[in-house]
């Protein structure tokens, strides 16, 4: 069954939209710049319902008495709001004519990553041939979640279909009140992804978006939301392996998971936004709001990421365990080389008595690159009889890099256990030398070694992701040592 | 097959191989023996090809080859094996993983194909019974939290798998008990063959109470003085290196 799954999903990652995870809309774009009239644009030419304009405005309205956060232990280049466009309609047109115009190195990496040609040609923006059979792929696939009740959509498209459902949760996770970059995306997002898991069903595949990112000038404002109903599960995997490249420099996306009680739900993400150069200029940021709530008893939700991408993430995948007897988990790999930077971590909040989480958090930091662990773990006054174990564990390659970690322990009930585990250690050229004297050579060393270091985190992911990831790994770190 | 000629090494200006000459040819097993100090690692590494010291003169020429032009993970490709004196942790890495990367590394230099983890774990059973190897080390991550002993035999073991044509063992007989000490000369004996040959390094002539040299040379002051059979190795054990040092 997984494999026909992953079949479908291959070949739906060729075909070119078939499944309808597009916004219908050929026309044009806002002009530069963020005002009333553009969120009003922007409603009027997705065709949302009346809420959503009345949403986006507030989001607005308040955004503009924010300030841009600065406590992240990252620096970038002042962004100038007024100097995007924040609407433009997804353009099918190839950049491309023929793969010789694509950068050789993006090429390389392809190859590396044993992504097929016609696949290479999609990623690069190069125009495709018509894929066979895709329509009748496309079906099945939904066919068997429809049977299920199962919604898996482009957030416009729910919109449209399933506009109660999307009003009921939409911001009640994320209120565009939280944060800087939560109320920019909840004025102007264009468009993202929704599912929606009906009580008790187990969804029977895996849900991705690895076809519908990699084909569209998608935007720098997702949004997706995922409410998994009463006994429920599902397991979403969001992002791809190979480098993104991106006609925009920030991206500033917001999640929202909703648990009900004994439902359960995966995210996994592998983010590869393009870093930027060797010097660092022209990589993306990647501001991300991700948070889930476990809203009744003995609901789960698990974070998974491995995060190679972008010049610099800022993004706390965190959760509400909200219901007594929920768990949370989180599971991240950071990998940061050359200029990148990287902030990131969770925050788990408990509310509810029993409740558990687990933080387990790999930073790999190499060339001139920063990462920091930045979390939270908070034990209410009713939270009682709950458990946290974090382990937050940073490896550096050569001496230019740093690693940093920043947890905050909030308990306030005495009953509660919070255990908190840290260790930076470095790849030694005692390893590397040994490796070597094997007939193994330093780059392949150093992926055994950082794929090693990352098992962990990497065992969590589903098992075809955690191939191409291991593979990310040792790609990411290239010339990072030696 | 070794061929090494007035090699003079030094470690950060300090003098540590001083003109060393050394013949290593096809089936022959060599024990090198000195004090502390007398530069037997400095050797190893030479051979192996680690970076720490700087090449003042001289020539090693192996297989016909000028062999410090070479990489060393390639040396490692064309067949030396340096059995380390302290064995690194990998953590994370498992045996098998680490193993079967290295030998298809080198099946790959060898325009091989490369063997399938079903045939590969194949060949690790074969290789664990010959050179009696617990099974539970092979499933660990490579060297971690082994005991000095079981870090030594992990190093037979790799011998056995990757089948060098030249092998250098650092000291791997030092700290072993008798029962490992026996493991290691069994895995050495054992995989023996006419075309190849063993580099001995070693402080005590125990060892050789179980290996059977050609060849026994003494190192001191980073060149070899005396040469000879095995008895010499005796000879050593009973009157001490400072018969040698007092000789030269």
């Amino acid at each position: 069954m997984q494999k026909d799954n992953n079949k479908i999903i291959n070949k739906l990652a060729k075909s070119d939209y078939k499944y309808g995870f597009y916004t219908d809309i050929e026309t044009d774009r806002a002009p530069k710049g963020l005002t009333e009239d553009t969120i009003r644009f922007i409603w009027e030419k997705k065709k949302e319902p009346d809420f959503m304009l009345d949403f986006r405005l507030k989001a607005f309205r308040h955004w503009q008495k924010m300030a841009e956060p600065t406590w992240a232990h990252v620096k970038y280049k002042p962004i100038d709001y007024q100097d995007i466009t924040y609407y433009a309609a997804p353009h099918k047109k190839p950049q491309y004519e023929n793969l010789d115009q694509v950068d050789p190195d993006l090429l390389e990496t392809f190859n590396k990553l044993g992504i097929p040609l016609e696949e290479q040609k999609q990623l690069a923006g190069v125009a495709v041939d018509a894929v066979m059979d895709s329509v009748s792929v496309a079906t099945t696939y939904k066919k068997s979640l429809a049977e299920k009740g199962i919604i898996f959509s482009s957030f416009s498209e729910a919109l449209q279909d399933h506009p109660d459902l999307v009003e009921k949760y939409m911001a009640t996770v994320v209120p565009y009140t939280d944060n800087f970059f939560a109320a920019l995306n909840s004025a102007v997002f264009s468009d993202g992804s929704f599912v929606y898991i009906p009580k008790g069903v187990h969804c029977p595949m895996e849900l991705s978006t690895y076809f519908r990112i990699n084909a569209a000038n998608t935007g720098q404002f997702e949004r997706t939301l995922i409410v998994a109903e009463e006994g429920s599960y599902v397991s979403y995997l969001e992002g791809c392996t190979a480098p993104m490249r991106s006609e925009n420099q920030l991206h500033a996306a917001i999640v929202e998971i909703i648990a009900h009680k004994n439902a359960e739900v995966k995210y996994s993400t592998v983010q590869n936004w393009y870093p930027g150069d060797k010097q660092g200029s022209g990589g993306v940021y990647n501001f991300v709001t991700k948070r889930g709530i476990c809203k009744e008893k003995n609901a789960k939700i698990s974070w998974t990421q491995v995060e190679t991408g972008s010049a610099v993430t800022w993004k706390y995948p965190s959760l509400i365990l909200k219901g007594d007897n929920t768990t949370g988990e989180f599971f991240s790999v950071a990998v940061t080389n050359n200029m990148q930077q990287a902030d990131t971590g969770t925050k788990m909040i408990h509310l509810g008595k029993n409740s558990r989480s687990t933080i387990i958090s790999k930073g790999i930091s190499a060339g001139n690159s920063n990462n920091s662990y930045r979390g939270l773990v908070k034990m209410s006054g009713q939270a009682t009889n709950s458990r946290n174990f974090s382990q937050c564990d940073s490896l550096l390659l050569g001496d230019k890099s740093g690693a940093h970690t920043f947890p905050y322990i909030d308990v306030a009930n005495k009953s509660s256990i919070v255990e908190h585990e840290a260790t930076t250690s470095k790849i030694s050229e005692d390893q590397l030398f040994y490796s070597l004297q094997r007939g193994i050579d330093m780059e392949n060393a150093i992926g055994l070694i950082v794929n090693g270091y990352a098992k962990d985190v990497l065992k969590k992911l589903p098992m075809e992701f955690a191939v191409e990831a291991q593979k990310l790994l040792s790609i990411s770190l290239e010339g990072s040592v030696g | 097959m070794l061929s090494i000629k007035n090699l003079n090494v030094s470690v950060e200006g300090k003098p540590i191989l001083n003109g060393l000459n050394l013949e290593v040819k096809d089936g022959e097993v060599h024990a090198i023996m000195g004090p502390n100090g007398s530069g037997k690692s400095t050797l190893a590494s030479v051979i192996a090809g680690r970076d720490y010291f700087t090449i003042e003169q001289g020539e090693v020429t192996y297989m016909g080859k000028n062999l410090l032009e070479i990489p060393p993970e390639v040396r490692a490709k064309e067949g030396i094996f340096l059995g380390f004196q302290y064995p690194v942790e990998i953590p994370g890495v498992s045996m098998t993983n680490f193993m079967r990367t290295a030998i298809n590394e080198k099946r790959k230099h060898q325009g091989l194909k490369p063997l399938s983890g079903a045939e590969f774990l194949k060949l690790m059973e074969e290789k664990k019974k010959l050179v009696k190897i617990e099974s539970k080390l092979a499933n660990r991550s490579v060297n971690e939290g082994f005991s000095g002993g079981e870090k030594k035999k992990n190093e037979i073991f790799q011998l056995a798998l990757l089948e060098p044509k030249l092998a250098v063992l650092d000291e791997t007989d030092s700290g072993l008990d008798i029962d490992a000490l026996k493991v290691v000369a069994n895995g050495v004996n054992m995989l023996k063959r006419k075309d190849n040959a063993t580099i001995l390094i070693t402080h005590y002539q125990r060892l050789l109470d179980y290996v059977i040299p050609d060849v026994v040379h003494v190192l001191f002051d980073g060149k070899i003085v005396k040469s000879g059979g095995k008895e010499l190795a005796l000879e050593l054990e009973e009157k001490g290196y400072n018969w040698i040092t007092k000789e030269t």
